[in-house]
C-alpha cells in the first residue's frame, strides 16, 4: 500500500540531490554548510527511523546551527535568463497554464479515484500520496515536452528552496514545540487559568474571553486546532455551555473560526505567513500579517458578535 | 471571582516556553532559535532534563515529517517558471485592460472560498498558485495601471495576494464537512457526551465566509482607488 514511507523517500531523494548539486556549485558563498543543511534533511527522511529519538533530536539542532551559520545560502543554481524566458513565452504563450493543471488535476482525481480501489493508496494519506503522483507526473510532462538539461528538475527545486531558505525547516519545528508543548502541560495550565479572567455573571466578557482567549493562544501556538481543545475544555463547555447554557454547535464552530482569526496574525504560523513572505521575496518577514491585519480583527469582532447573539437564544 | 485555591493551580513553569516565543518574535530573532529555545524552557519548566527535551524535540520532529512533504512541489513550479510562466502571467495581465488588481483577487477569493467550500484545499496555494501566478499577474496589473508605483507599494501588492489566498481558505474550508478542523470539534464535543453533526457545524461557519469575503473584498475592491 502506497502511503508515507513511500513520500518520505521521495522527499529524501529530492532533498538529497539539492545536497548534491549545492556541493558541485563551486561559486556557492555557503557550499559546505548548504550541502550539510540539505544532506541532513534527506537523513532525517531517508533514515530518519533508524537515529531513535535522540538521534532525530540531535540532528534537529545541528539543522538549527547551521541555519544560523547562514546554511542553506544562495548559490548559482542553473535556470534561464530573462531573454530565454520572453523566447520561450513568444513560442508557447498560453499553453504554458497546461502543466500548472496537472498537479490539482492529479489531486483531484486522486481524492475521488483512489478510495475506489481499496488497498492501493493509505486511505489517510490520500491528499498527500496525490500531491507526490502529480509532482512526478508534471516533471515527467515537462521533461518531455521542454527538454530542459537533465538537472533542471534539481537544479530548479534547488533555486526555489533556497529562496525559501532556512524557513524550509520552520513548519515542521513549530510542530514539534507544539508536540513539546503538549508533553510539558502548557495546554491544561492555560486552560485552568482561563476562566480566572471572566468576571462572574456577565455574558458579553465571557464570551470575549472565550474568543479572544482562542484567538491569542492559536498566535501563541501558530494552530487553531491546538487551542480549541484548550479553550473549549477552559470556557466554552463550562463557562458557555454548560454553564450560560449556551449551544455548543454554535459556540464550538464559530469559537474555531475566532481562532482562525489569530492564525492571520501569528508568525508562529509559519506555512500560512512566513514562508510565502520568503517565496515572494518579500524584504519584510511579516509582510503577509500586515496585510491580514485589518482583515482578521474585524472578522474576529464579527464572530465574537454571533456567538454573543446566536448561541444564548 | 471565586476564591482561589492555589494549591488547585498547577506550577506556572511550563508556560516559559510561551513568554520565549513572545519575546523572541518580538525581538525579530531568528524563529528556528526561538523555537529550541521555548521547547527548552518549557521541556525543563516541566521538569524534563535536557537529554530528556532533545529526545522529546527529535521524536516530535521526526512524526511531523509529513509537514514538510508539500516541498516536493518545488522542482515543478521550478520547471514551469525555468519556461517563463511568471512572465506568460505577467504578460497576459498586462494586455487585458479590464482585469485589474482588485478585481484578480475578488475573483481569486472567491474561487478559494468556493473550492475549499468543496473539500478542494489543495487545488491552490503559495507555492502552487501564488508565486508562479498570481503574485506576477497583479504585480503585472498594478505596475501597468500606476507605473509610477514604488518598489515598497509592489511588495504590499504581493503581500496582498498571498494573504488573499490565507482569507480564502481559511474561511471556506469549514464549510466542507470532513475538514480536520470540523472533525475535531465534533470529537471534542462526543467526547463531553455532545453528539452533534459535521453538518450543524458546517453550517455556522457559512455566515462567517461571507463576513470575509465582504471584509476582505471591500479591502481588495478600496485597494484599486
Amino acid at each position: 500500500m502506497i502511503g508515507l514511507p513511500a513520500l518520505y523517500a521521495l522527499a529524501g531523494v529530492v532533498f538529497g540531490s539539492w545536497a548534491v548539486a549545492t556541493m558541485r556549485d563551486r561559486q556557492h558563498p555557503k557550499r559546505r554548510r548548504g550541502a550539510a543543511f540539505w544532506g541532513l534533511l534527506a537523513a532525517e527522511f531517508l533514515a530518519g527511523d533508524a537515529l531513535g529519538d535522540m538521534g532525530n533530536g540531535l540532528l534537529l539542532l545541528a539543522l538549527v546551527a547551521l541555519a544560523l551559520l547562514g546554511a542553506p545560502g544562495k548559490g548559482h543554481a542553473l535556470t534561464t535568463d530573462a531573454a530565454e524566458r520572453l523566447a520561450s513565452i513568444a513560442r508557447h504563450g498560453n499553453r504554458l497554464f497546461l502543466p500548472a493543471l496537472i498537479m490539482p488535476g492529479v489531486a483531484l482525481a486522486g481524492t475521488f479515484l483512489f478510495p475506489l480501489q481499496p488497498g492501493l493508496v493509505d486511505p489517510r494519506q490520500v491528499t498527500l500520496v496525490s500531491l507526490g503522483l502529480g509532482v512526478v507526473l508534471a516533471i515527467a510532462f515537462l521533461l518531455l515536452w521542454q527538454r530542459p538539461p537533465r538537472a533542471a528538475p534539481v537544479q530548479e527545486g534547488r533555486r526555489l528552496a533556497e529562496g525559501v531558505g532556512w524557513a524550509m525547516i520552520l513548519p515542521q519545528m513549530l510542530a514539534s514545540l507544539g508536540a513539546l508543548f503538549t508533553v510539558a502541560g502548557v495546554g491544561e495550565i492555560v486552560g485552568a487559568l482561563a476562566p480566572l479572567a471572566i468576571p462572574e455573571g456577565s455574558r458579553l466578557a465571557a464570551v470575549v474571553a472565550f474568543t479572544g482567549g482562542m484567538a491569542i493562544f492559536t498566535m501563541l501556538m501558530g494552530n487553531a486546532f491546538a487551542a480549541f481543545p484548550v479553550m473549549m475544555g477552559g470556557i466554552g463547555l463550562p463557562v458557555l455551555v454548560l454553564g450560560m447554557g449556551g449551544d455548543p454547535v454554535v459556540v464550538g464552530a464559530v469559537g474555531m473560526l475566532a481562532g482562525f482569526c489569530g492564525t492571520l496574525l501569528s508568525p508562529m504560523a509559519a506555512n500560512f505567513n512566513i514562508v510565502p513572505a520568503a517565496l515572494l521575496n518579500l524584504p519584510d518577514r511579516y509582510a503577509v500579517i500586515r496585510a491580514q491585519v485589518a482583515t482578521a480583527v474585524p472578522l474576529w469582532l464579527f464572530n465574537t458578535a454571533m456567538i454573543w447573539g446566536f448561541a444564548f437564544r | 471571582m471565586t476564591t482561589l485555591d492555589t494549591a488547585a493551580l498547577p506550577g506556572l513553569w511550563p508556560l516559559a516556553g510561551i513568554a520565549i516565543v513572545v519575546i523572541g518574535f518580538a525581538l525579530r530573532a531568528n524563529p528556528l532559535a526561538v523555537v529550541v529555545a521555548a521547547a527548552f524552557g518549557s521541556g525543563l519548566g516541566a521538569g524534563l532534563s535536557v537529554p530528556e527535551v532533545v529526545a522529546a524535540l527529535g521524536k516530535a520532529f521526526h512524526q511531523n515529517r509529513y509537514v514538510s512533504v508539500p516541498w516536493l512541489a518545488l522542482p515543478v513550479i521550478g520547471l514551469m517558471e525555468r519556461a517563463g510562466l511568471q512572465e506568460q502571467a505577467a504578460a497576459l495581465i498586462s494586455r487585458t485592460k479590464s482585469a485589474t488588481t482588485s478585481r484578480i483577487l475578488l475573483i481569486y477569493l472567491g474561487f478559494r472560498q468556493i473550492t475549499a467550500a468543496l473539500g478542494l484545499t489543495q487545488i491552490a496555494g503559495h507555492a502552487q498558485t501564488v508565486r508562479p501566478l498570481l503574485a506576477p499577474m497583479v504585480e503585472a496589473a498594478a505596475t501597468r495601471d500606476n507605473p509610477s508605483l514604488s518598489e515598497d507599494e509592489r511588495n504590499q501588492v504581493k503581500a496582498m495576494a498571498a494573504a488573499t489566498d490565507n482569507v480564502g481558505i481559511f474561511f471556506g474550508e469549514d464549510i466542507f464537512l470532513a475538514i480536520a478542523s470540523i472533525l475535531l470539534i465534533k470529537g471534542f464535543l462526543e467526547s463531553a457526551g455532545i453528539i452533534v453533526q459535521p453538518l450543524e457545524l458546517s453550517v455556522w461557519a457559512i455566515p462567517t465566509a461571507l463576513a470575509a469575503f465582504a471584509v476582505h473584498g471591500y479591502r481588495l475592491w478600496k485597494m484599486g482607488r
